[in-house]
This record gives C-alpha cells, sequence and structure tokens, in this order.
C-alpha cells in the first residue's frame, strides 16, 4: 500500500512497528520531481546519502541525462527503503544555479575564470616553489568528510608519500576526532564496535549528547518502530535539549555542558557499588578496573548532582537502567565530542561497556557516531590525523609497512611527529610558516570556531589558498584558486558509514559544465608534480575510481579495515557490507570484539593512547608495561570545570548544533527548497525562564555576544535547560551581502562568531559547547515568530507560539510498504 | 631541619614556582591555544600539591603556607596585560615558536627537578615507614610525571615546524 507524507512537517514518516528481536520491516520512501511518475524513470542508479552519517542507501532517479529524484534501497540492511528528509530533498541542490562550472584564479584581487589548465599550473607551480624554498612543511592540505574512500586515499599517499607533508587533516576533527580518539584510547584501534542492528535487540539504549533524531533520522525511525512494538526499549538521555529523544526517553538527563565527565564517573560509581560489575569480563578482556574504581569511588550521585545541576535520584534511575540492561547500546556524538573533556568523557562510555560486558553480541554495543557520510572513510585512509590502515605512526614496524605498500623509503613518509591537526594547521598558516592550503569539500570559514579569527587567516597575502568545491562557499571567496568539482550522482566512489558498512555510489549524470571529480583534480595534480615511487617509477599507479579502490585494498589487506573481500562488482550485488570484509568473513564482519578485544596488542594497535588531561602521548614502553597481552584498556579520567565558566557580564552558556534540516554549512541543503524554508535563517533559543526574567518573548530580535562576536537572530523560548542559550550553527554568508562574512555593518549570523578557539588535547576537536555568553534585545518581534522548525527540539514551550513548519505539496514523499518475503532472514539474539 | 623537612620545603618551593611559571605561560601564549588551556589545567595541579606539602609539612614541624602563592613575576597586572597585548600582535610572526620553544624545556626542566624531589621524599617516606607522606607522594608525583609528558610531547611536535620552516 502507497501514502503520501509530508516529510518536512512529519520528517520521521509512518511507523512500521517491530518487535524485540525481529528484524525492521521494509518500507520504500521515493520523492521525485514534480511531474515524473515512477515509469518515466529511465534509470536507476545506485547511491547512499552523504548528507549525514546514516549511509542510506538510495537509487538516483535519471530521466533524460539528468538527476529527477531518489528512492530508498529496500534490500540494504541500514535504511531498509527509508529516505529521511534531507535525503529525500537534498538532491536538488546538485542542479541548483551557482553550481561552479569552470577554475577560477585570483587576478588583481578578483576572482577571474580560466582553463584547467591554467588553475593547475599555479597549484603546481607554486606547490614546486614552495617545496624548494620552505621544504614539505609548508604546505598543507584540509579535506572533508563528504569525498569518496578513492579521493582520500589518494590525497594521503600524494601528501604523506609525494609531498611529504604531515600537514594532512580533514573537516571529521571537527566532527567525528573524539570518536576515533575514543575507540583508540579503549580498544587500541579506531573502527566501530557496535552494529545498527543492535537497536532491534537492545532492551536500554542510552544517547549521550546524541539528538539521533535530527542528525540520523532514519535511525530514528527504527527506535521509534520499535517503541510501538513488542518490548520496546528503554531510553535514557543526556541533552541539555529537549529534543524528541529526550521526550521519548525513560530517563532524561540535562547537565549543565561541559560536565559530562563528572555525570559518567557517578553513573560509573552508580554501577559499581551496586555490583552489576561482569567481573568474569573485566577479568578476561580488560586492564585498569582497579584504577577505575578506586577513581570514582567519591563520585556519588550527589557530588556529581552539584557539578551537573541534575537531580541526584535522575543520576540514580539512569544508573539503574544501565547497571540492569540485559542488552545495552549506547551511542555518543556532537554533545559529548565538541564539549570539554570529550575524549575523556567518550571513553566512559566505553568504560560503562566494558564494566558491563556489554560489546560484541546482537544489541549489546557502542554506537561512537559520526556526524558525516564519509568520516570513516578520512580516518581509514589516513586523510586525517593518522597513517592510512589504521597505522601506527609510533611503531616502526607499521610505518616501514606502509612504506612497502607505497614502494618508497620509510624516511619518505614523515613519522617524527604525529600528522599535524587541522587547529594546529591554521595555527602554522597564522603565523606564516604554512603558506598554501588546499582546502576540498569543506567550507572553514563558517565551519571553524572564532570565525573573525579564521577569515584573517585565510584572507593573508602570504597564504595560497586552493579551495575545490561545488559553488562559491564562503571559503571559496577568499581563495587564490578555486576549482569546480563534481560531486554525488556525478561521480563514482564508495563511501563508509558509521556502523563500518561500504556502499558503492555510482555516476548517475554528468557533472555541470567542466566540473570534475574530486578523484580526477588529485590524480592529475600527481602527474604534473610526477610523483615518483623509490625505483622512479610513479608513486600514484591508478587512475579511476576502481583501480583506486583496488590500490587501497591492498594497503588496507591484514589492518582491521581489511576490504580485500570486496571488489565494485561485488558492491553492486548486496547492498552494503561491513568491514573487515576478507577470506575469513566474506559476507563482511556485523560486530567488532564478538570474541574480545582483537587490535590492542602492543604490536598491532594503532595507538599507544594518550593522557586524556594533557594529551601527551605514551610511548610503547609504558603501554606494553600497561598492557602486554593487548586487552581492552579501561581508562579513568577526573572531572576538570569547562575553561569558560559564566560570569557576570556573560551570565549564560551557550552551546550550538545542527538541526533536522540542515546539514554541514548549508552548501547543499539550503539549496534544496523545502529544507531551506524549513529552517531558513539562525534563531537564538533561551528557556521559558530565561526569557521572562528578561522580559524577552518569541519572535524578539536578540544578539548573543561572547568575548569573541556577536550573532543576531529571533528568540524561540523552549523547554531548554535555564542559563544554557543554543545557536544553530551554520549558517554563514554565501546567500547574504557579505558574501563571505557579515560586512557591511551587518550583524554575525554564524554560530562560529561566538565560539572559542579551545579543544580536547586528546583528539584535537574543538569545543563549540561551552562559551560563556550575554543575551540582549535588539528590537521587538511585535508579532514575528523565530525561523525555527516546530518539529524538532526547537519546538516552542507554548504550542501556540508558532504556526507548524510545514512542507506543503512539493515536500511529499511516498511512503510504499512491502510484501513480507523480501524481509531479511531474523538475526538470532 | 633535618633531610625530610628540607626537601619538604624545597619541593614546596619548586612547586608553587611551576605553578608561576606554567600561569605566565599561560598568558604569554594565548595565541597558542592549546599551550594556554592545558597549562592552566596543570598550574591547578601544582597548586594543589602545594596545599598537600603545607599539610604533610606540618607533621615534620614545618610551617609552610598552603595558599597557592602569587604567579611568577610579572604574570600579573600591568605586564601581564603587555604580555596579551605582545602575544596578539606577534601571533603573526614565527618567532614566538622559538620563545615557545624555549619556555616549555623551562616548564620540563621545572617539572623534573620536582619529580626528582617527589622520589626523594619517596625513598624517605619508606625508610621511615612514614605512610601519610607516601601517600601523598603517591597522590601527587603522578601528576608531576604527567606535566613532563605534557612538556615533551610538545616540544617534539612542534620543533620540526618551528626549527625548519622560516
Ligand atoms: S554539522 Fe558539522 S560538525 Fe555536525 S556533523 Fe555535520 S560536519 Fe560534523
Amino acid at each position: 500500500m502507497d501514502s503520501s507524507v509530508d516529510r518536512i512537517a512529519r520528517p520521521w514518516g509512518s511507523r512500521t512497528p517491530y518487535d524485540r528481536h525481529a528484524s525492521w520491516p521494509a518500507r520504500v520512501d521515493t520523492h521525485l520531481e514534480a511531474g515524473v511518475a515512477p515509469e518515466q524513470v529511465q534509470r536507476w542508479v545506485r547511491a547512499a546519502s552523504i548528507l549525514h552519517s546514516d549511509g542510506d542507501a538510495m537509487d538516483i532517479a535519471v530521466v533524460d541525462g539528468r538527476t529527477a529524484g531518489v528512492r530508498g534501497r529496500v534490500d540494504d540492511r541500514v535504511n531498509r527503503g527509508r529516505l529521511g528528509p534531507k535525503d529525500a530533498f537534498g538532491w536538488q541542490a546538485n542542479s541548483s544555479s551557482g553550481r561552479l562550472t569552470r577554475p577560477l584564479v585570483r587576478e588583481d584581487g578578483r576572482l577571474v575564470e580560466c582553463d584547467w589548465d591554467t588553475a593547475m599550473e599555479r597549484v603546481t607551480s607554486r606547490s614546486r616553489e614552495l617545496l624548494t624554498r620552505r621544504g614539505p612543511g609548508s604546505i598543507g592540505f584540509y579535506t572533508s568528510g563528504q569525498l569518496y574512500l578513492e579521493e582520500y586515499y589518494t590525497l594521503a599517499v600524494l601528501a604523506r608519500a609525494g609531498i611529504g607533508t604531515s600537514h594532512l587533516d580533514g573537516n571529521t576533527r571537527l566532527c567525528t576526532a573524539t570518536a576515533g580518539e575514543a575507540l583508540k584510547e579503549s580498544f587500541g584501534c579506531d573502527g566501530q564496535p557496535g552494529s545498527y542492528d543492535d537497536i532491534d535487540h537492545a532492551d536500554v539504549i542510552a544517547l549521550f549528547g546524541h539528538n539521533i533524531a535530527e542528525t540520523q533520522p532514519v535511525q530514528w525511525m527504527r527506535i521509534l518502530d520499535r517503541l510501538e512494538g513488542g518490548d520496546p526499549p528503554r531510553l535514557v538521555c543526556v541533552d541539555p535539549r529537549p529534543t524528541r529523544v529526550a521526550r521519548r526517553a525513560a530517563v532524561h538527563l540535562a547537565p549543565r555542558v561541559g560536565t559530562n565527565v563528572a555525570l559518567l564517573n557517578a553513573l560509573l560509581h552508580e554501577i559499581i557499588r551496586a555490583g552489576r560489575v561482569d567481573h568474569d569480563y573485566v577479568r578476561t578482556h580488560t586492564v585498569g578496573f582497579e584504577e577505575l574504581a578506586s577513581r570514582v569511588e567519591e563520585c556519588t550521585p550527589e557530588w556529581a548532582a552539584r557539578i551537573c545541576d541534575v537531580p541526584a535520584a535522575s543520576i540514580r534511575a539512569a544508573a539503574d537502567l544501565l547497571g540492569a540492561a540485559d542488552r545495552l547500546l549506547s551511542t555518543v556524538l556532537q554533545g559529548v565530542y565538541q564539549s570539554h573533556q570529550a575524549t575523556a568523557a567518550a571513553v566512559q562510555i566505553n568504560n560503562l561497556h566494558l564494566v558491563r560486558g556489554m560489546l560484541g553480541r546482537p544489541g549489546a554495543g557502542v554506537l561512537q557516531m559520526n556526524g558525516q557520510p564519509t568520516a570513516q572513510n578520512t580516518r581509514e585512509c589516513g586523510a586525517d590525523g593518522d597513517l592510512p590502515g589504521f597505522r601506527n605512526w609510533q611503531n616502526d614496524d607499521h610505518v616501514a609497512d606502509l612504506a612497502r605498500v607505497w614502494n618508497v623509503e620509510p624516511s619518505t613518509i614523515p613519522h617524527h611527529t604525529p600528522p599535524t591537526h587541522a587547529m594546529q594547521m591554521f595555527r602554522y598558516a597564522e603565523q606564516g610558516s604554512i603558506r598554501m592550503l588546499w582546502i576540498s569539500g569543506t567550507n572553514p570559514a563558517v565551519s571553524l570556531p572564532e570565525l573573525a579569527r579564521v577569515r584573517s587567516i585565510l584572507q593573508q597575502e602570504r597564504l595560497f589558498v586552493v579551495v575545490q568545491d561545488l559553488f562559491l562557499t564562503e571559503t571559496a571567496r577568499l581563495a587564490d584558486v578555486v576549482l569546480p568539482a563534481a560531486t554525488w550522482g556525478e561521480k563514482t566512489g564508495t563511501a563508509t558509514n558509521a556502523d563500518r558498512t561500504v556502499h558503492l555510489s555510482e555516476k548517475a549524470v554528468e557533472p555541470p559544465g567542466e566540473a570534475r571529480p574530486d578523484l580526477d583534480v588529485f590524480l592529475d595534480y600527481a602527474a604534473r608534480m610526477d610523483f615518483r615511487d623509490k625505483d622512479g617509477g610513479p608513486l600514484i599507479t591508478w587512475h579511476d575510481p576502481e583501480s583506486a579502490f583496488e590500490a587501497w585494498k591492498r594497503c588496507s589487506a591484514g589492518r582491521p579495515c581489511d576490504y580485500t573481500g570486496l571488489t565494485y562488482a561485488k558492491l553492486r550485488g548486496a547492498s552494503g557490507v561491513q568491514w573487515p570484509c576478507n577470506e575469513q568473513a566474506p559476507d563482511g564482519t556485523p560486530r567488532l570484539y564478538a570474541d574480545g578485544v582483537a587490535w590492542a596488542h602492543p604490536d598491532v594497535c594503532e595507538s599507544y593512547g594518550k593522557d586524556l588531561v594533557t594529551g601527551a602521548a605514551d610511548d610503547v614502553v609504558e603501554y606494553r608495561s600497561l598492557n602486554p597481552d593487548g586487552k581492552a584498556v579501561i581508562r579513568a579520567a577526573d572531572y576538570l570545570p569547562p575553561h569558560e565558566a559564566p560570569d557576570e557580564d556573560h551570565p549564560f552558556q551557550l552551546t550550538t548544533g545542527r538541526t533536522l534540516y540542515h546539514f554541514h554549512t548549508r552548501t547543499k541543503t539550503a539549496r534544496a527548497p523545502q529544507l531551506n524554508a524549513a529552517a531558513p535563517d539562525v534563531w537564538v533559543e533561551a528557556s521559558a525562564s530565561d526569557a521572562a526574567a528578561l522580559g524577552l518573548h518569541e519572535g524578539d530580535l536578540v544578539e548573543v555576544g561572547t568575548r569573541r562576536g556577536a550573532v543576531r537572530g529571533r528568540l524561540r523560548v523552549t523547554d531548554i535547560r535555564p542559563g544554557l542559550l543554543f545557536l544553530p550553527f551554520h549558517y554563514g554568508y554565501w546567500d547574504t551581502e557579505g558574501g563571505h562574512g557579515p560586512g557591511g555593518g551587518m550583524p554575525g549570523r554564524a554560530a562560529n562568531e561566538t565560539t572559542v578557539t579551545d579543544w580536547d588535547p586528546a583528539s584535537k576537536q574543538p569545543l563549540f559547547k561551552t562559551a560563556a555568553a550575554a543575551l540582549r534585545l535588539v528590537e521587538r518581534g511585535d508579532g514575528r515568530v523565530a525561523p525555527a522548525p516546530t518539529t524538532t527540539a526547537s519546538a516552542p514551550s507554548r504550542a501556540d507560539a508558532a504556526p507548524a513548519t510545514v512542507g506543503g505539496p512539493t515536500a511529499l514523499v511516498t511512503e510504499s510498504s512491502v510484501p513480507a518475503r523480501d524481509r531479511r532472514a531474523q538475526e538470532a539474539p | 631541619m633535618n633531610g625530610i623537612a628540607f626537601t619538604l620545603r624545597a619541593l614546596h618551593h619548586g612547586e608553587r614556582h611551576l605553578a608561576g611559571q606554567l600561569i605566565a605561560v599561560a598568558e604569554r601564549h594565548r595565541t597558542e591555544h592549546e599551550v594556554h588551556h592545558v597549562a592552566r589545567d596543570l598550574a591547578a595541579w601544582s597548586r594543589a600539591h602545594v596545599a598537600s606539602l603545607a599539610e604533610a609539612a606540618r607533621a615534620h614541624g614545618l610551617d609552610l603556607d598552603g595558599s597557592p602563592g602569587a604567579p611568577a613575576t610579572g604574570a600579573t597586572g600591568v605586564l601581564s596585560t603587555l604580555r596579551e597585548k605582545t602575544a596578539e600582535a606577534v601571533g603573526r610572526r614565527p618567532e614566538p615558536g622559538l620563545l615557545l620553544l624555549r619556555d616549555l624545556r623551562e616548564l620540563h626542566l621545572s617539572a623534573a627537578e620536582n619529580s626528582l624531589y617527589w622520589e626523594m621524599l619517596a625513598q624517605a617516606a619508606q625508610a621511615t615507614k612514614d605512610d601519610e607522606l607516601l601517600a601523598v607522594v603517591s597522590s601527587c608525583h603522578p601528576q608531576t610525571l604527567r606535566q613532563m609528558r605534557w612538556t615533551n610531547t610538545l616540544i617534539k611536535n612542534l620543533s620540526p615546524q618551528v626549527l625548519t620552516c622560516p
């Protein structure tokens, strides 16, 4: 049966309830361009979403050489045919006007069109000049979480072995660096232990700073379906905002931001005190339990209640649920990763699972989430601050092995220091030791903290900036060379989602004008630079996506992220395979660590660990004595107060975040009419009590100011925790007169005008959640309302304060139920 | 004054000094954001050590000041504002890199000196079966070692860029 649902008004669509341990019923969501009927679609081309990290598998509808819509892929393990609102509508951005169609170079201060030869010649001649005059340390690469695996791998090889620089990172630094770091700290290696299928089996699901309803809407549909079915799970939610998750939770804790470690230590205290430790598991599979037990001994719920400002009874209730769970699934995202003591807190969530033995079985898992679609690929390919294949830069054997794969001398690969993280790269650029920055698929002029500083760095005369993107973004406007890139649907490549599921996305249509796939641009650069291996042959021997994938497979062989069992042909068959996939596991691996922790041994681990407070690196000797047998490491952490506390001038705490209808810097989502209309401009959220105390009302124009800068927006009064303000981030300036910043006396619109330059010492992930801020009235609303959606965490506390968010006729998505025979075999619990 | 009392006094002085140095470095390198924030967190450890040492000293008939003590010379008031301004003004130039390496080296040496004093105290506490003193040492000394590892890591990570890239 088919029905049409306004998926802006009802973002999570209709329910298909199912019972615990059953498999999630399929349902196909389809959205086609107005006037195109399903029969008119000439080709369906397989792809996976690139607007969040779910990895929703979908098919692109092609009519007369253009994209005319999408439908969810029914046989895929991730979404079982469903689409989130961003999947359903986001594709329209590809064909919106304003796509870059020709390269641009800066002439007399202005960007002017040119041909590819001219643009690439500028890039290569500057590269060569810098290499001779200043050495490889003067060149840096800052990439994305939205390109394909093949592209990251190629970039990693050309940067690390071609140029020989340590300066290569992805914007996954802002997004999921803490997820990777926390996994390395606990399990010796990156790689998601759990699976989305754990949602089918868990009896308790704990969401730590993870507003899954808005960041991974399709997996929220899955949780909603379980909530409506037999033996539903109970939810624990830790979030200062009244998210949809919080509204459905059995226990909702809304702590003061910056206090996650105190809260988690109290939860661990209670679990240990109540004797809910799985001592067998702890003995067999872990080291460090004694230290944890003694460090949390004093961390009572009352102690944490004072720090976090939540009731001690609620902490106890949450600990009860976590402690009594029979299959516990925890998921974690930006409320932990972008907050004070990020890695320390994320590691305590791993600890919760280690002490309770909740890993490696259906329903018992941890999802240290990603925000971006291909964040996992950035990490595994070493296009972030790691070496490819989760190799350990401190382990000479790993470097030698990588050198063998690339046929270069080990000394060619810089490994005397850890790869440079993005924030440090911008610092080096600010100081003038980095003179060229090549930015691909990301928009730091909106997404990094303290934007005034970032703009001033990018605008420096001496810094040569190359930007490769789809549109003239805020960052591209500040570039010296702009390269037009092809995107999803216009190029082929693989993407791996947050639960290690690999999807192939294929080219459906031609890119506009002269836009080229990022892979082609990197290959062209490598050829022009004539990078060579140690025998004088070309360093990069591949020439298209499939041969790049084959090259990556050789690099991944024997490592945790082993892709050797995959081929493009195989990915065109079964939809969605989880790595490791090799001879031993030809169909992939649903869960890591089913029989103990496999990758923490000193000889194989990706990292020897870091001090969670100072970020100091441990060395192999320390690690060997701590963990000679390669078990999971339980690392305790003390709570430290946040670095910026409210004071008289800045009495509020300020947090920022993404909301359902937008993604990253809105480069794509703001160009999808339905998504843009649902959340067209920045707004400010404050609690009802704070608004009343200041005499403010829904729709008043207010200004949020911190020591860095200010943002203006209309006020939405919500049930957010008192004392806290919220700004949706990533509203930028490309669609304003300023172009790249709040020019012409215009007030700030991007949340990051206000955020602090400070990062977690272990993961180097910037803090976007702990600024101190002031709030003031600029102008009365006089009946106007904030441009904030009412369907999400920004719902007004008085239901009638704003008209409901709806999409109307253009936002209809067809939902078709699927006969049971197509359902997957049930997975035994 | 016996040897233990002498060592307590010396270490008390050393921890106060390090706390002050850390704060001064944090101020001087405001534009090195990680250094700025972490140095302040680590100063708190040294301040706590000062309080613990003062407490332990009492049992040894010694009256040491348990208060955190003033930051190292010139870290407050006019001079610190001046330093902040300088930090901002020179934020765009590479020489602060060299200055930073010098400061980190000094921090490292101070922490190393403190660490050796902690070792001496630990040995003396064991020899005299002074469990209370041993408890203080075992709770504080690991943090001193972490302070050293921090400076060591930063020096290692920053040196290649600062020393080779003009
Ligand atoms: S909005 Fe930015 S930080 Fe959030 S998940 Fe996307 S890229 Fe990451």
